[in-house]
Formats: structure tokens, sequence, C-alpha cells
């Protein structure tokens, strides 16, 4: 049975204002639409929230001081007040690819993080801003890093190698859960849909999982913006503690 | 065997993946419900999320990798 689904259709990537420089092509697409409209909601929320600072906050101002408060307490349990120096990039980072997986969420939008480039450029930037942070406060103590406390001196020719491993193998990891949990959720999504669409009346069945299953995407959304979040703080705390 | 049946097969055998990331989640919660059995003034409800989507998304490479083969190549 051949079904007429094509789910993964809206992550394919299209042109609004072509332009084009030689043979780079640099034009606003549907993704650089939402990206620009996540980036101009994320300052909304901080910037219109603290323009007036009331004792009884609005609900702008309530929003912009809770996941700033949030991110705060997060990056001191995790890396210390050592840390707050870094809050503007994981802040930064958080409202990002929050407003990015909840716009997604909005029918005939786009979501840019479910496309594995845009996470591994920033889980790049993660990882290769984490270890020259490390270098530079540790210099070559950074290289214990990979060197665990107490182990014989042979089994280490076995550890080392895996602590390395492990160590180069966090961008992949971290891109790709956020990539996959996106991809996955918006064509199940997509699939129940196409289902509901193609069987009558049905289809009201797949139509109420498909409800059930959007609370479920919101739920994700927020938590993988967390996690890609708190993985990152837990890098930090890694290269400016090490361990 | 021709390619279509195989793509089938293979995005089926994908899905297993998904065994492990509902015994994961499972265990994840078990425990978030023994420890506030144990202890309700526990502060643990964050880390149960975290685990929770860190145990979903192992699942969730298995669900890309059926989705893959089914819809790209």
């Amino acid at each position: 049975m051949a079904l007429e689904l094509h789910p993964l259709e809206q992550f394919v990537i299209k042109p609004i204002v072509p332009l084009h420089i030689g043979k780079l092509d640099i034009s606003f697409t549907n993704s650089a639409l939402l990206m620009t409209i996540a980036v101009l909601l994320a300052t909304a929320v901080v910037v219109i929230g603290t323009r007036r600072e009331e004792l009884v906050p609005s609900r702008i101002q309530s929003l912009g001081e809770l996941a700033y408060e949030f991110i705060g307490n997060m990056i001191d349990e995790t890396v210390g007040t050592d840390g707050q120096r870094y809050f503007p990039f994981v802040f930064t980072l958080f409202m990002f690819i929050l407003f990015g997986n909840v716009l997604g969420l909005i029918p005939f939008g786009y979501t840019f993080t479910g496309q594995l480039i845009v996470t591994f450029a920033m889980a790049a930037v993660v990882f290769v801003g984490v270890t020259l942070i490390g270098i530079w406060r540790h210099g070559w103590r950074f290289l214990s890093f990979f060197v665990p406390h107490g182990v014989p001196i042979v089994l280490l020719l076995l550890l080392v190698p895996i602590e390395l491993l492990s160590y180069l193998i966090r961008p992949f990891t971290l891109s790709i859960r956020l990539f996959a949990n996106m991809l996955a959720g918006h064509t199940m999504l997509a699939i129940f849909g196409g289902f509901a669409a193609s069987i009558g009346i049905l289809g009201l069945l797949p139509l109420g999982l498909d409800v059930l299953i959007f609370f479920l995407e919101l739920l994700v959304a927020v938590l993988q913006a967390y996690v890609f979040t708190i993985l990152t703080c837990l890098y930090l705390n890694d290269a400016i503690n090490l361990h | 065997m021709d390619l279509a049946s195989a793509k089938m097969i293979g995005a089926g055998l994908a899905c297993i993946a998904l065994v492990g990331a509902g015994i994961g989640i499972g265990n994840v919660f078990a425990a978030l419900i023994n420890a506030l059995a144990r202890n309700p003034a526990a502060q643990v409800t964050p880390f149960a999320f975290l685990g929770f989507a860190l145990a979903e998304a192992t699942g969730l490479f298995g669900l890309a990798i059926a989705f893959l083969i089914l819809f790209v190549f």
C-alpha cells in the first residue's frame, strides 16, 4: 500500500527573496525568515519586558524575568558564579532555540532547528568556544581533563582514547539530539495528519491523536531548548573547573 | 527482494531502537516516583526531565533513521 504522503516536505527550504552573488546563493529563505522572527521576538520579550520595571510585573516583564532567572540559576548550579561571565551567550542560545522550536509548531511555519546544519553550527560554536575557554584558563593543564584520577598506568592506555573520543563526539550528539527531536516530532505530526486526511470519517481518530502529540511536541520543544542549554553549561563547567 | 520491500523492512527494524527508549523513560519516571514517595521534599524533578529528554533522544535517533530510509533514499 503506497500512501501519498510527503511528511518531509515541510523541511524544504524555499527562497523568498532570491539573491545570487556569482555562484553563491544567499537568498532570503523561509528558514532565514523564521530565524529573523525568532531573534526579533526574543529581543522584544527582554527589551519591552524591562522597559518599565514595576514591583508587580506585567505579563511580559515576568516572562523576561522568568527566563533570565532560569538561566542565571542554571549557570549558578552547574558552573558556579565563575560561569556568570558567559551568561549572555548561554541566554542568547537558550532564547534562540526556544523561540525556534516553539515557532516551528505554528502550522505552515518552518522549523529551522529541524535542519542539521543549523543545530550543528550552534553545537560547533559551543564546542570550539568551550575548548578555547579551557585552554585559555588552564593552558597545558587542560589536557589533564582527559586523564582520569587514580587509575593504573596500564588502564590509562585504554581510558585516555575513550575520554578523548567522548569529548570529540560532543558536538555531534549535541546537534543530532536537537535535530532528531524536531525532525521526528514534526514528521510524526505530518504522518498522522496524512492518515486523518486519507481515511475519511475514521480520520477523526488520528486527528485526535495528532492533538495529543502536539502537546507532547510543545513539551519536547521547551525541553530540548533546556537540554541543549544545560549541556552547554555542563561542558562549560568541565572547561572551567576540570572535573 | 526489490528495493521498496527492503526499505519497508529496514524502516521497521530501525524502530526496534524504540524498545530502549521505552525502557529508559520508564526507568526515569519509576525512579522519580520512588524518590518522591520516599522524600516528597526532594528537588529531583528537573533532573528527571533532563533524563527523560536524554533517553527519548536515543529512541528518536532510531526513528530518524527509519524516516531517512523511507523518505530520503
